[in-house]
């Protein structure tokens, strides 16, 4: 199956608006468990090689990206952007099977339109996860500092196979960082001291929103998946009526062949309602639990700043005590605060312009939303009034 | 066919006591709604007096056991040896058309229980939803969004309501109306099989009247003339009561016939009413899930 990314990209605004480096996936094909996804990058930096190109990319691709932007220490004071969820086709795939097994007790016309709609998911699916792995890109190339990064040009432009180069890299990092992250950092962020009011009001609002929004995706996910139900449930009934409509020799025959067309016509507005549901908010939801551990991993390296920082004062006095390695006490010290400041200076800018995307991403998301239930219901309305017309007047 | 036993749901409960009495509201409807049995005296005793005097040998039947008096009456059918001689196709196609419908309803059933169920899944995670985004509206700190997401929970909240009202008419309108025709038409077949019945009684009659003839025949040969009386007044019997049981035959196959038509014409209407209830509850609820995103638009719009 292939897929293109059409006009998705509603989770994060004002990205790809920079003609000086754009970026989109046009395209994606998936065999079997593997998606390749196809980089298109338009350029007019000197840096690029050439103006226009494309590369095919996997999954592994991009979490070694988002990786080793994550262990470089000069971005240690920036969001990075996270890292997309590798592509989940479990569901559909499951759903895929089960209808294989179920094919023998349902009639060939519901076995198709049932068939129909778990292509839809698979492609709904597939659709999504182009869109997350777009936007990550997208984010980077529209942050001043992380577009220049010597490894997402690598990544944009290397017309080799990159999981050589990635190998090499594990091997460097070897991921260390990111696993102390993982395992330490609520920890560490609650336990410093800390000296500035807005960390202090970001730490709490971030660590408390986070549980919050988490809670939320979650929910969101499992409402999502009821209505799902249902628009399956649609079809059924609709294959039933059909069926009980062909044998009737009564007066009933026209309202049973009318209902039946009904309730395969709602199915489909329903089937929509669920996979609008998903994007805009579900989704939505998602992506931005993700930013803020993306936020929350930013304040541990500022709280790890510090709690280094505060290590080198006690070193230096410790040093002065002893009359020893003075000069080097006081190198480090300065270091220290040097690299602190520096990372509270880029993450209060990170931070503050972290809260007006997500405010901005939340309206357009929730306008969207509400349009389209508004469209559905409406669609719903008009055929149920033409089904119920059609009654009467038999 | 209103015979339900206690014990599987809470006899207390909202749910089973508005089940009960719509359902029997409904048979007490059919009832009155059919020429003969509105003229009985039974019917008429029971809408009208005070006080009824107390029902004996009324035990509740199980759905079980309800199934087990269908079957027998099939079973003792279809032991039959000697096929029907039908020179109208009539009943039997008829019959068939009726054994199909009642499979087709039976699995509509299904379908739609299943959407009941889906509909209260649906439900309980809305409220559970809504329930959750109230809780990210009290933490989000910028304050138009916060609102925002604070009114988004109402409209979820109110959402929860119109899908339990849709659960209630899925079930009480749409499901109980297969329920109710699935036990009517097996009642329909129950006819059918009283016809069968009638025509074995007769056929057993006329075997037997051949056996007393037989012996009649015998008993001429064997010259005993006091026991041959006997045999004579035997013959006679047999010979009215076979003709009784053919007229009683001819005579349920018009009355079954009759029924029938009268039964389909009623079914007719009856689900074309119902289901353009139910329609017109789908219908409300897509309107009134149009002025709650309404009400939500300017909302979501003036999040800054």
């Amino acid at each position: 199956t292939r897929a293109c990314a059409g006009t998705l990209r509603s989770v994060s605004v004002d990205l790809n608006n920079d003609a000086s480096l754009l970026i989109d996936i046009p395209d994606a094909l998936c065999e079997r468990d593997k998606v390749k996804f196809t980089v298109h990058t338009k350029t007019t930096l000197s840096s690029f090689q050439k103006p226009e190109f494309s590369v095919p990319r996997q999954h592994e691709d991009f979490i070694w990206l988002h990786d080793t932007l994550v262990e470089t220490e000069d971005y240690a004071g920036l969001i990075i952007p996270p890292a997309p969820p590798k592509p989940d086709f479990d569901s559909p795939r499951e759903k895929m099977h089960k209808l294989g097994e179920g094919e023998a007790t349902m009639t060939k016309e519901e076995y198709t339109k049932m068939k129909q709609e778990l292509e839809a998911e698979y492609l709904a699916v597939f659709k999504k996860t182009v869109q997350v792995h777009e936007i990550f890109l997208q984010r980077l190339s529209s942050h001043p500092i992380l577009s220049k990064d010597r490894n997402f040009q690598i990544f944009l432009e290397y017309d080799q196979d990159l999981s050589v180069r990635r190998k090499n890299a594990k091997e460097m990092f070897g991921g260390f960082f990111k696993n102390m992250v993982k395992s330490a950092d609520e920890v560490l962020i609650s336990g410093v001291k800390e000296v500035d009011d807005f960390f202090e009001q970001e730490k709490t609002f971030l660590l408390d929103y986070y549980s919050k929004i988490k809670d939320s995706t979650a929910k969101a996910e499992k409402m999502t998946r009821a209505h799902k139900n249902i628009a399956d449930d649609y079809i059924h009934i609709s294959a039933t009526l059909n069926s009980l409509a062909a044998d009737d020799t009564t007066a009933n025959k026209k309202n049973l062949e009318k209902l039946s067309d009904t309730f395969e016509k709602l199915r489909k507005v329903e089937g929509r309602v669920a996979s609008d549901q998903d994007l805009k908010l579900t989704e939505l939801l998602r992506y931005y639990m993700r930013d803020i551990q993306a936020a929350k991993d930013l304040l541990y390296r500022r709280a790890r700043a510090l709690a280094d920082y505060e290590n080198s004062n006690k070193a230096l006095d410790k040093a002065r005590l002893k009359s020893k390695d003075i000069p080097q006490a006081e190198d480090n010290q300065r270091q220290c605060l040097q690299k602190f400041d520096k990372l509270s200076e880029s993450g209060k800018k990170e931070l503050t312009s972290f809260k007006g995307r997500r405010v901005v991403a939340f309206r357009k998301n929730f306008i969207e939303m509400a349009e389209l239930e508004i469209k559905h219901a409406k669609n719903s309305v008009t055929l149920l009034q033409s089904c119920i017309e059609l009654l009467k007047s038999n | 066919m209103t015979k339900v036993k206690v014990g599987m749901d809470d006899p207390s409960s909202v749910e089973f006591v508005e089940r009960r009495r719509a359902a029997l509201e409904r048979y007490l409807q059919r009832v009155v709604c059919h020429p003969s049995l509105l003229q009985d005296p039974d019917v008429r005793e029971f809408l009208e007096k005070e006080d009824l005097p107390r029902a004996v040998n009324t035990q509740a039947l199980s759905g079980a056991g309800f199934l087990k008096m269908i079957n027998k009456a099939s079973d003792a059918v279809n032991k039959m040896t000697i096929k029907m001689n039908e020179s109208d196709t009539w009943f039997e196609d008829k019959l068939q058309e009726v054994e199909n419908e009642e499979q087709q309803l039976r699995k509509l059933h299904i379908v739609v229980d299943s959407l009941v169920n889906h509909r209260k899944e649906l439900c309980g995670n809305t409220a559970v939803f809504a329930k959750s985004l109230a809780m990210l509206g009290n933490s989000e700190d910028n304050t138009a969004l916060s609102r925002a997401l604070s009114q988004l929970a109402e409209v979820e909240d109110k959402m929860e309501q119109l899908h339990q009202e849709q659960a209630a008419s899925d079930f009480f309108i749409f499901a109980e109306l297969l329920s109710d025709y699935i036990r009517l038409l097996g009642a329909v077949r129950g006819c059918f099989d009283q016809r069968m019945r009638a025509w074995q009684r007769w056929q057993e009659a006329q075997s037997t009247l051949q056996k007393k003839r037989e012996a009649e025949a015998k008993l001429l040969w064997a010259n005993k003339p006091d026991k041959l009386q006997q045999a004579k007044e035997e013959i006679t019997e047999w010979e009215a009561r076979v003709t009784q049981y053919e007229r009683d035959f001819d005579r349920i196959g018009m009355a079954v016939r009759k029924e029938v038509l009268r039964f389909e014409k009623e079914k007719a209407k009856d689900f074309k009413s119902q289901i353009m209830k139910y329609l017109d509850t789908m219908l409300q609820s897509q309107q009134r899930l149009i002025k709650f995103w309404e009400a939500f638009l300017p909302e979501a719009k003036a999040i800054a």
